[in-house]
């Protein structure tokens, strides 16, 4: 009898081990494209906590389906099962495990965190655990040639102004943001009027911006194509339109792209919230409620005339 | 009290004490009875369930196409607002007063609550935010449109310029809705140290009457934060202070620290009375005792001093420091140890049991499996990396919805099932709350579920319009939401019916070991002629152990 529960035991956590590593490698399927040095870090350690969230579920589950399909009680059987009460041992165990995985799970996303290294020096307090991790820069930033400066973030409702550096020292701007692959990349938010999101989910990063602060962002796109930016933090009437483009390309395309914007006169971007709210200004019937008006269309030296236009992930 | 039969199967079911208001009218009377009051709660709150739902029906309406084409933009995004403050402030919070109202009293064998007065100024305070809330509906400019959270500077943004506007009405609501808030903690604290039976040691209270004390303990520390908040905001809307309004100086993040301070303990408030549901009933429909009962107890205070130190992981985004946001990744992630041993124990109570699948059962035991599932994704979204990607998308919509709905809305309509013979003296339709149960679970998976894939793909929360490449969990959580507002049909048609001309229940129909099973159903107005003489811990299943040693006087009416 001893033997045969051993056995079943055994069987069944093989079972939920294999079944478990399964799903660990399924979860990198659920995923937009990895873009970023960062975003292999952080599905890994989705992956990690994926295999080890469907043991425990199936476990628990799989305990109460056997309960269930098991211990019923007869049509007529209105007796009592066995009075347990507890099990000092069992109850150790159960809280022991769940501190051990936390202590680890928790350890593992610290390492993880260090590695990535998003926010800006100024911001960051390290924290240093006795062997530091190298953080995931994937070239120094001054390899290529490329100019090391920031690019700055403008967020305001609706729209997301990027500002370079030119070859001059004049302020390029666009609605789109390009980025040369395989840099690290620095960039500064600000926050016209309320706060919002600065996220791209290709990059798995994200970051609320502030008014009145500038915050610093860093992190490295590692492939090519172009993806989509989205406002995260809700910002108001057309939050949901607040959506750009961004370019990944290498460093020789980057840098004819950023001269060609530099040479252009700047002109009217698309903007969807303003194009909606025009839209929704001339009709007469069915209007809502009164909103902030959105900003008007971004004049700037790199003006996308369409919406964004990134492929699905 | 006089002598008063307490007349358990007679004909007439109306409280049977001299001069009472003895039919439906006492529902709508400033009562002080604790179990008109619970009922109170329970009805009220269940209407404005419809009314959130009714929301939530058209946000998944618009969500069912990428385009933002069902309703604008505005009105959208005061269907989400609303719909959060409604199912918080006038479903979740009232809803769990109103059970935590009728049981606690009954379950530690008091006669009423500490204070009666208060209890029912409390409730109707309730009606009043919820009138509030309606309201804003009709004055310029709409209801609030900055979510529930009300962050500034968009909550403080007030396009028509006039005074009364939706968020200032909002704010109002809000506040009067914590000082009732309060007002029941007092009440609850104080019931519960101050009217215990003879004999009702703290080890001998019901788990519910633990979670419900943790609970609201929450209530006493927490609420304060919110209310400061919500009375700063106000003053910078309406008195042009500038507490929060970064143009003149004012720090909007600091608004999210009063409002995280209460409102992710918040969700504990709401976890843990259905924690102690599932603690109630698991043992009655496996007819053993709760596993581990001194632990399952005294965690559900550990959870309430964690619940308090953990408020940053809603702002890892926000401008957060490193140090800070791994300082709460720790808090955050230990609050899985208390909740895994109550996990754990339920598991280790229904393993060997003698089950019997009655509604109640069904709906704890799904209630339990779908807990299970937000306390895994909860912890990925503790995890700080992880978190960076998926906070504000709806990956964390559906983990929090498998809480407040998989697992709160589930153990709600348990604790309804199981104590509806007790509240109205008859039983419910077995056959309708199956139904019932099936399409909530199958509506609850088919909600809530996608929308996890089309979080973690990096689909932002509040969208009226998204890309086409979401579309597809998107049809799929819309159609879960229709079903979802269908299965409240066969509820609704339940209860009614059953309370009307349902079976008659007896005292205790279930088996059940504990106080209120030991009375009438329903009980008398004072429940108990005579004060129980506790004994025992609750749960003796198997043990064939006297709960009270004065049974015979207790029981003393024909049965």
């Amino acid at each position: 009898m001893k033997m045969r529960l051993i056995v079943t035991l055994v069987g069944a956590t093989i079972l939920l081990t294999l079944a478990s590593l399964w799903m660990g490698q399924q979860a990198y399927s659920w995923f937009p494209p990895e873009a970023s040095a960062e975003s292999k870090l952080i599905d890994d350690l989705f992956s990690f906590l994926v295999a080890l969230g469907t043991f425990i579920f199936l476990g628990v589950t799989g305990t109460l389906a056997y309960s269930v399909l098991f211990y019923r009680a007869g049509r007529y059987d209105y007796s009592d099962g066995p009075p347990i009460e507890g099990n000092v041992t069992l109850e150790i165990v159960w809280t022991a495990i769940p501190i051990a995985l936390v202590i680890w799970i928790a350890g593992y996303s610290y390492q993880v965190y260090e590695q990535m290294d998003v926010r800006g020096p100024m911001e960051m307090v390290h924290l240093h655990m006795p062997e530091t991790m190298p953080a995931a820069y994937a070239q120094p930033l001054e390899t290529g040639g490329l100019p090391s400066a920031e690019i700055a973030v403008q967020a305001k409702q609706w729209a997301w102004i990027f500002h370079y550096p030119g070859p001059g020292g004049q302020d390029v701007t666009s609605t789109e943001l390009h980025l040369p692959v395989d840099h690290r990349i620095k960039l500064a938010l600000t926050s016209d009027d309320v706060l919002h999101g600065f996220y791209v989910p290709a990059f798995r990063l994200k970051q609320d911006i502030i008014p009145n602060k500038t915050i610093d962002f860093e992190f490295t796109p590692t492939r090519i194509g172009t993806y989509r930016l989205r406002d995260s933090q809700y910002s108001g009437t057309y939050f949901a339109a607040m959506q750009a483009d961004v370019v990944v390309e290498s460093p020789v395309d980057y840098q004819a792209w950023l001269a060609d914007a530099s040479s252009r006169v700047p002109s009217p971007a698309y903007n969807r919230a303003s194009f909606e709210y025009n839209r929704s200004a001339e009709q007469s019937v069915v209007r809502g409620w009164a909103t902030v008006p959105p900003a008007p269309p971004p004049v700037v030296n790199y003006a996308p005339k369409q919406a964004p236009d990134s492929p699905p992930a | 009290m006089a002598n008063i039969p307490v007349e358990a199967l007679s004909g007439n079911r109306a409280q049977p004490y001299p001069g009472a208001p003895d039919n439906w009218k006492r529902f709508f009377s400033f009562s002080t009875d604790h179990k008109v009051i619970g009922i109170q709660y329970i009805v009220t709150s269940f209407v404005f369930f419809l009314v959130g739902g009714l929301f939530a029906m058209i946000i998944r309406g618009e969500l069912i196409t990428p385009e933002a084409n069902l309703v604008d933009r505005t009105l959208y995004n005061a269907m989400f607002t609303m719909h959060g403050s409604v199912m918080l402030f006038l479903w979740s919070f009232p809803v769990l007063v109103g059970l935590a109202n009728y049981l606690v009293p009954l379950m530690i064998g008091a006669r009423d609550m500490a204070f009666p007065r208060l209890n029912a100024a409390a409730f109707w305070m309730v009606p009043v935010v919820g009138i509030l809330m309606m309201s804003s509906f009709f004055v310029p400019g709409g209801p609030s449109q900055s979510g529930w959270w009300a962050y500034p500077p968009v909550s403080l943004q007030n396009p028509t310029g006039t005074l009364i506007n939706g968020q200032v009405l909002w704010l109002l609501a809000v506040a009067i809705s914590g000082v009732s808030s309060i007002m029941g903690a007092v009440n609850f604290v104080s019931t519960i140290f101050k009217l215990r039976a003879p004999g009702m040691t703290f080890f001998k209270m019901p788990v519910f009457v633990w979670t419900v004390l943790a609970a609201q303990i929450i209530q006493l520390f927490g609420l304060p934060a919110l209310t400061a908040g919500a009375v700063m905001l106000l003053l910078d809307i309406t008195t042009g202070t500038s507490f929060f309004r970064p143009e003149s100086g004012g720090n909007p993040v600091l608004y999210q620290h009063f409002f995280w301070f209460y409102s992710h303990p918040a969700v504990y408030v709401l976890a843990l009375p259905v924690f102690g549901v599932f603690s109630e009933i698991l043992p009655v429909y496996a007819r053993k005792p709760l596993f581990g009962y001194r632990v399952v107890a005294v965690s559900s205070l550990i959870i309430t001093g964690l619940s308090a130190i953990v408020w940053v992981h809603h702002m890892y985004a926000s401008g957060t420091p490193g140090w800070m946001r791994m300082l709460f990744m720790f808090t955050t992630m230990s609050i899985s140890v208390p909740t895994g041993i109550k996990i754990f124990a339920w598991t280790a109570t229904i393993f060997g049991g003698k089950l019997r699948l009655d509604t109640p059962m069904l709906f704890a035991l799904a209630g339990v499996v779908n807990f299970v599932f937000a306390g895994i994704t909860g912890i990925m979204l503790g995890s700080v990396p992880v978190d960076i990607h998926v906070n504000n998308t709806y990956f964390v919509v559906g983990h929090f919805h498998y809480v407040v709905y998989g697992t709160i809305v589930f153990g709600i309509y348990a604790a309804i099932y199981h104590w509806f013979p007790k509240m109205t003296g008859r039983m419910y339709y077995e056959g309708l709350g199956k139904v019932h149960f099936w399409l909530t679970w199958i509506g609850t998976t088919l909600n809530f579920l996608p929308m996890h894939p089309v979080g973690l793909m990096g689909m932002p929360r509040r969208v009226a319009s998204y890309d086409p490449e979401f579309a597809f969990w998107n049809v799929l959580a819309s159609l879960g939401g229709f079903l979802l507002g269908l299965s409240t049909l066969p509820f609704i048609l339940n209860m009614v019916s059953s309370w009307i001309q349902g079976e008659q229940a007896s005292h205790n129909p279930w088996r059940a070991i504990g106080l209120e099973w030991l009375i009438a159903s329903p009980p008398p107005v004072e429940n108990f002629e005579q004060l129980p003489i506790v004994v025992s811990e609750p749960y003796g299943y198997g043990k064939d152990e006297p709960l009270v040693s004065n049974l015979a006087e207790l029981s003393e009416s024909p049965e």
